[in-house]
């Protein structure tokens, strides 16, 4: 039974070459989203109410737009509003996703921000430091330990989410499936359907795991620096 | 950008602390009440008075931890909520405030110490930030400060090492790492256990007894009071209710609420 | 050189589209119906002593919440059929039925969380009441600890339904005609990307928008009551 499980050596390769593929699109989408979340999350905190204003929209838009839609804008819409003549499926992938993920993660980081205690913010003060020394050397610190916890689920959550862009035709672990689907009917090496889509399910999970565990590993490191209680 | 202008600010003669007609209300409840408080350079002044009568507000105002509705606040010669622009006062701005501060600073009473960071640290941070200290400068500072309060060491224990008493000392020795000239405390000693109040009151000892230092204390401690403090306000519903020295309020003052006040606190 | 926004052409196609918008939320409906009774059960199954039960539950949970709902819905479309173990009946179901299943159980692992959440914030002395009055154990669940545990699990359950919606257009890539499908066949059919999926867009932040404001004043309500 196990044999006829497992694929063939050459269906791995294609599984693996859209591994990396997805590996690629949320790498890239992690970057962006956790630069929005931290440039968001801190400006929904601002004291200026336009910057507040403005971060608001941004996080109802990118997170009530949902991805699919917003990577379907990115794909079609987006090149020919703004003239660019097109747009990577790549690009637009890391678009939609990352900005999605900024909208979420931007919750996350104003809450862990406002859970540290105030009595930090008024020792800040008391020592004359400016907001961005505050929050740089103050607050962000003591607030990670609080971001990392969900971080990490929303994280597996955009990995998940990587999976949409075989809707635009990019190459990724479940693009190969559907193509590898499609084809078995000509192949001379048909595929196995269900265990195709099984193996597929395993290098998610596999993917899943891996991200649980950097998350895992950050959060020891970072529960080290305030020392043992 | 960080840098700071730190002229000698209060010459002498000028009230160190000079609050007028302040007035602070946190919606209907009326905090301050026109208050009018003077504070002489190096003076030693202990405010005391029943929970909620608005003193702990007196030094949160002063600290800029909360603005004030009406009236003014001078440190020395500047004034700390306003401006002189073509010789009008004028509400100052954020930058003006924060020059002005920088001759304040506080001690509180949960300590508020940065709790990833060591006791050395938590006191380099804010002069290598905004002194613009070097990191050896302000390394050699905290090493001398630390060592004055007694715990050169523990110069790399975290604050979760520290007991309250040592808490307490190292957020004494980062407040005075910013060269303050008032300095605030806020029942510095209501949260430590009872053997460990008397190192920290050593230190305000030692403070108090240079003559260089303003300090506006607000503290439960009456035999540090009468011991150290040149004045003593009694403080009730917003308003001053009576002042004097330590031997006067404690021994004979004017007002029944300050007499049924101390009688309270001071018979247990 | 046709124009890059045509206002007539979207109006025109607005009306197929909130249609589609119709279909959307009536799956997430229907999907939703099954993640919080499957949900249940999940969290029940979880929970068990035995731990040749509390095992695979979790190995399930585990496994569908870490993997994408799009595989699991291509493989209930694509793969089931496949499978000659399963009676034709079953796996051949059509594609709304299909959407609305896959919802339905990658949810109900969300849900399990949410319920053995606010099963686990029932404090320990309600328990110990329960054994002390001798209650039975279906006693003791229904009129006891669910009943207690259920509001708290509410906040959670509001925002899977809201995140669950968003899911939804991803039956798109079986057929299902809901605002996406709907969209994307605009697409070919006229040769105009734009319009589309930007009225889809709008469609759809006119309703996950205020979905998603109801359930934060849940989320207060629940907070405020339970201090």
């Amino acid at each position: 039974m196990l044999d006829e499980f497992l694929l063939t050596p050459n269906q791995y390769q294609n599984l693996l070459e859209g591994t990396w593929v997805t590996v690629q699109v949320i790498l890239g989408s992690f970057a962006l989203g956790t630069l929005m979340s931290l440039i968001m999350g801190v400006a929904r905190l601002s004291d200026r109410r336009w910057v507040r204003g403005w971060a608001l929209v941004y996080i109802e838009f990118a997170r009530g737009i949902s991805a699919i839609i917003l990577l379907f804008i990115m794909f079609f819409a987006i090149p020919i509003l703004f003239g660019l003549g097109g747009m990577s499926p790549m690009l637009a992938g890391i678009l939609a996703l990352g900005l999605n993920m900024g909208a979420y993660g931007a919750e996350v980081v104003r809450g862990a921000i406002q859970a540290v205690p105030r009595g930090q913010t008024e020792a800040s003060i008391a020592l004359n430091l400016t907001d961005g020394q505050r929050l740089r050397h103050v607050v962000l610190p003591q607030a990670i330990p609080i971001i990392l916890p969900p971080y990490g689920n929303l994280t597996i959550e955009v990995l998940k989410g990587t999976a949409l862009v075989a809707l635009i035709s990019l190459t990724d672990i479940t693009r190969v499936m559907l193509v590898m689907r499609q084809n078995r009917v000509l192949s001379d090496d048909p595929v196995n359907v269900p265990f195709l889509f099984i193996n597929g399910l395993i290098i998610y999970l596999i993917l899943a795991q891996i991200v649980a565990q950097l998350f895992k590993l950050a959060e020891r490191r970072t529960a080290k620096k305030f020392g043992s209680v | 950008m960080s840098q700071i202008e730190y002229a000698d600010v209060i010459p002498r003669g000028a009230a160190a602390v000079e609050m007028r007609q302040v007035t602070k209300a946190f919606g209907e409840l009326v905090v301050l009440n026109q208050l009018d408080l003077d504070v002489d350079p190096g003076e030693v002044v202990v405010i005391i008075g029943p929970s909620g009568s608005g003193k702990t507000t007196i030094l949160r105002v002063v600290m800029t931890l909360e603005r004030i509705d009406e009236g003014y606040i001078k440190i020395g010669e500047r004034q700390l909520y306003h401006e002189e622009k073509k010789g009008e006062l004028v509400r100052a701005s954020e930058k003006h405030i924060r020059t002005v501060r920088s001759d304040i600073s506080m001690v509180f009473q949960h300590f508020n110490l940065f709790p990833h960071m060591s006791a050395r640290e938590n006191v380099m941070l804010a002069p290598i930030k905004v002194k613009a200290l070097s990191q050896d400068e302000a390394d050699e500072k905290a090493k001398a400060l630390l060592d004055r309060v007694g715990l050169g060491d523990k110069l790399d224990h975290r604050p979760s090492e520290l007991s309250g008493g040592q808490k307490q000392r190292v957020a004494i020795a980062r407040s005075l790492a910013m060269e303050p000239r008032v300095m605030l405390f806020d029942e510095v000693t209501s949260a430590l256990d009872p053997e460990l109040v008397g190192e920290v009151l050593n230190v305000l000892r030692e403070l108090a007894a240079s003559g260089d230092m303003t300090m506006l204390l607000v503290t439960h401690e009456m035999g540090f009071a009468s011991e150290m403090a040149d004045r003593v306000l009694m403080f009730d519903r917003g308003r001053v209710l009576e002042q004097g020295a330590p031997d006067k309020i404690f021994k004979d003052p004017d007002h029944e609420r300050t007499k049924s006040f101390l009688k309270a606190v001071l018979s247990h | 050189m046709p124009a890059k926004w045509d206002w007539e052409y979207a109006w025109e196609i607005t009306p197929a589209l909130a249609e589609g918008m119709v279909l959307i939320v009536i799956a997430t409906l229907l999907g939703m119906l099954i993640a919080v009774v499957l949900g249940l059960f999940l969290a029940l199954g979880r929970r068990s002593d035995k731990r040749w039960i509390s095992y695979p539950f979790a190995w399930f949970i585990e496994f569908v919440r870490s993997t994408p709902l799009l595989v699991q819905l291509f493989f209930l479309y694509y793969a089931l059929p496949q499978i000659e173990a399963i009676p034709r009946s079953i796996s051949t179901f059509p594609a709304l039925t299909t959407l609305v299943v896959a919802l339905g159980v990658h949810y109900a692992c969300y849900c399990s969380e949410a319920y053995r959440a606010g099963i686990n914030s029932v404090p320990k002395g309600q328990w110990e009441a329960s054994t002390s009055l001798n209650l039975k154990a279906t006693t003791t669940w229904r009129q006891v600890i669910l009943p207690q545990a259920i509001p708290r699990a509410l906040p959670p359950l509001g925002n899977y339904f809201v995140a669950m919606f968003k899911d939804a257009p991803q039956g798109s890539a079986i057929t299902v005609a809901g605002v996406l499908f709907v969209a994307r066949a605009f697409q070919s059919a006229d040769f105009r990307p734009v319009e589309p999926v930007i009225v889809a867009g709008i469609l759809f932040l006119m309703v996950s928008i205020p979905a998603a404001m109801s359930v934060r004043r849940l989320e207060r309500r629940v907070a405020y009551e339970s201090d």
